[in-house]
């Protein structure tokens, strides 16, 4: 490669994370804990000035740098900047719960810095080297913040579960990889693309690695049956921990899918079709009716998560240009609902109590006729009601599904999703006809109060005019 | 006769029999023990591919560090061997069959038909002057480069990780602080006391 500023250019918001990461650690170091705030700061300062650099950087072209490992396209533009958007969410919500229970330190903040790299690297992945090194570099930041309340036994055995299951998907990953390595030659995903299979009589090696490729993504994706972690680990760790795993990661690992299964194995469509037909199936059908059984609603969104990546996984498996844009559309309008609907765990919650009960939302209304509202929105749009964004979101995934022809999937998908509105809905129920147990008002910072409620209102505002996101969608993939 | 296949050969006996012996054996401290020796092995193998870097860095990474550092951790843990085996007998109908599956697609995938010498040629020799680190050197800082720092970045993600995981201050522990240490005063460790001289009674 030619060590050209012009080969470093697409890679500037990468690299200006990474720099600040470590001068955020040096810094961090030298501060005492009443300054500890200067930290949380410059991460999210950081991530501001990545969104700014992406946006800038853009240029609606596709450029591959970096000796084919690395390649900038309007598709991991568009994720990055929802990726940035919604850690800042994330860090933003946590910042009273972490200082409420003695957790506001530097090591937090810089680990989902690392984290939102090992996303952007991901997004930005070229090759099967760099994917698989940036989920590596994403899940091991993302197993240490699990852990990070010591004390906690339940988070700690959480990040143990997360941490055994995460290397063993890895491992699946990583064997389907050298699979494909073994009988292409190569690492670079446009020439695994061109590689042509059928000439060489390879097929049956290919399929073979590309069914541990599938594993491991089902793994990471939390598709069920590889979905034994969620629940456990959504659990177990801090709600704002949760509330991190379960939005930006997402978004990350739809590119992940994206680039391994379309970019790369693209021509292996009809294989990886029937896999993903199989997850998807089980996972709406799964994820729905187990979430009823829930008393906790760490567990609820969990298998509601669950349901939910089965749902985008409908988009992907049309394997047209309008289902991938819908499935794309679909994960990012999950990472925003889900970040309020944890956002609110996290509002309830105060230092020594965790509001993570679903009886803990009890005549909410009472207590705060606002935040029940927004929790309102927040659960129709899960649950996909209309006007509100997750509407939107449901219809485009199944009207993909039913111009490819596959009446049954989207049949299925629908049944259960009616199955699955009335977890949320008892929720609202909870919220609106029932009288609280706990009268203790609800403080929270303006800082929290603001983006919590722009949150909401954003589901509802863009429910109302989802033209804008969905035409944004359609065009990164193009 | 040549040589080298004398030499895979029995190299490639002794990796089999010591990475099964790995999982069967009942004394986790011999099953760490095997692990070297299959790693050994497989250096060996490597070299017959003249890949000489990677066979040496396995014998001194693999073997030499991160293997012994295993074997304190196995050492020090004192596991309980007994329970762990516990259904051995009684799991073995389920596995032999699961076993004999995978072994057969493994054949079927990965053997001779798919990966045979007529299939992938066996790979040229090299001149004496030839030099596997070098290439190695010559492309991991250009070609690779960009994986490579991704692969510093999630070492340095390891080590901030394991500090924050372990470096707690307990309350109860007591520990040094040099700096009160130097700071520390006569006036604050020796008391003169005048005391009125004693007599003898």
């Amino acid at each position: 490669m030619n060590f050209d500023i012009a080969e470093f250019m697409p890679a500037l918001p990468e690299i200006f994370v990474l720099t600040m990461a470590c001068i955020v650690l040096l810094v961090d170091v030298c501060l005492d804990q009443e300054r500890r705030v200067i930290t949380y700061v410059m991460t999210q300062a950081t991530l501001v000035g990545a969104a700014l650099l992406t946006v800038a950087l853009h240029t609606g072209g596709r450029t591959v740098v970096f000796s084919g490992t690395f390649v900038s396209d309007p598709m991991g533009d568009v994720l990055k900047v929802f990726i940035y958007l919604v850690s800042a969410m994330a860090l933003l919500y946590s910042r009273q719960y972490l200082i409420d229970r003695q957790l506001f330190k530097g090591e937090y903040f810089l680990l989902a810095l690392f984290a939102v790299l090992g996303m952007m690297v991901l997004v930005s992945a070229h090759s099967l080297l760099t994917i698989y090194l940036g989920l590596e570099l994403m899940s091991l930041s993302l197993y240490a913040m699990v852990a990070v309340d010591r004390d906690n036994e339940i988070a700690t055995e959480a990040a143990m579960k997360y941490f055994v299951l995460g290397a063993l998907a890895s491992g699946m990953l990583l064997y389907g990889m050298s699979m494909i390595y073994g009988v292409t030659a190569t690492l670079n995903l446009a020439e695994i693309a061109a590689y042509n299979a059928d000439i060489s009589g390879n097929e049956i090696v290919m399929v073979f690695g590309l069914a541990f490729v599938m594993v491991g993504l089902a793994f990471k994706l939390g598709a069920v049956p590889f979905h034994m972690w969620i629940p456990d680990v959504y659990h177990g760790a801090p709600t704002t921990v949760t509330l991190f795993i379960g939005t930006a990661p997402k978004i990350a690992a739809f590119a992940m899918l994206m680039r391994l299964l379309v970019e790369g194995l693209g021509g292996f469509y009809v294989q990886w079709h029937d896999m993903l037909v199989v997850l998807a199936v089980l996972s709406i059908v799964a994820g729905n009716v187990i979430a009823i059984a829930q008393t906790n609603i760490k567990r609820m969104l969990a298998y509601s998560t669950i349901a939910h990546v089965g749902f985008m996984l409908l988009g992907v498996l049309t394997g047209s240009e309008g289902g991938y844009a819908a499935a794309m559309f679909y994960i990012i309008v999950y990472a925003l609902m889900a970040a309020g609907a944890f956002g609110m765990v996290v509002l309830l919650s105060r230092a020594g109590y965790e509001a993570d009960r679903i009886e803990d939302f009890k005549g909410l209304n009472d207590r705060s006729p606002w935040y029940a509202f927004m929790m309102l929105i927040l659960m129709l749009a899960t649950a996909g009601v209309p006007p509100f964004l997750g509407f939107w979101a449901k219809l485009s995934v199944l009207q993909a599904v039913v111009e490819a022809g596959m009446l049954w999937l989207a049949v299925v998908a629908v049944l259960f999703s009616v199955v699955g509105a009335f977890y949320y809905l008892r929720i609202v129920k909870l919220m609106y006809f029932d009288k609280a147990d706990d009268h203790t008002p609800i403080t929270a910072g303006i800082d929290m109060r603001v983006t919590l409620s722009a949150n909401g209102l954003a589901i509802l505002g863009l429910g109302l005019f989802p033209g804008a996101l969905m035409a944004l969608c359609a065009s990164a993939l193009l | 006769m040549a040589i080298e296949p004398v030499i895979f050969w029995v190299f490639s006996t002794i990796l089999v029999l010591s990475a099964g012996a790995v999982v069967t054996v009942r004394n986790p401290v011999h099953a760490v023990i095997f692990l070297v020796l299959a790693f050994f092995t497989s250096a060996a193998i490597w070299i017959l591919l003249e890949a000489e870097f990677l066979a040496l860095a396995l014998v001194l990474v693999y073997v030499g560090a991160v293997m012994v550092l295993f074997l304190f951790v196995v050492m020090m843990l004192d596991i309980n061997v007994a329970p762990l085996r516990e259904g051995f007998v009684r799991n073995l109908w389920v596995g032999i069959p699961v076993l004999a599956i995978v072994i057969y697609e493994l054949w079927v995938v990965v053997g001779e038909k798919q990966f045979g010498l007529d299939k992938v040629a066996a790979p040229a020799g090299h001149a004496a002057d030839y030099s596997n680190t070098k290439e190695l050197g010559g492309i991991l800082y250009t070609v690779y480069m960009y994986p490579f720092e991704l692969a510093a970045v999630i070492l340095l993600v390891a080590i901030v990780a394991a500090i924050a995981l372990t470096l707690r201050r307990r309350p109860q522990t007591r520990y040094q602080d040099p700096a009160q240490q130097v700071l520390v005063k006569r006036g604050d460790r020796v008391r003169l006391v005048k005391m009125a001289a004693e007599k003898k009674q």
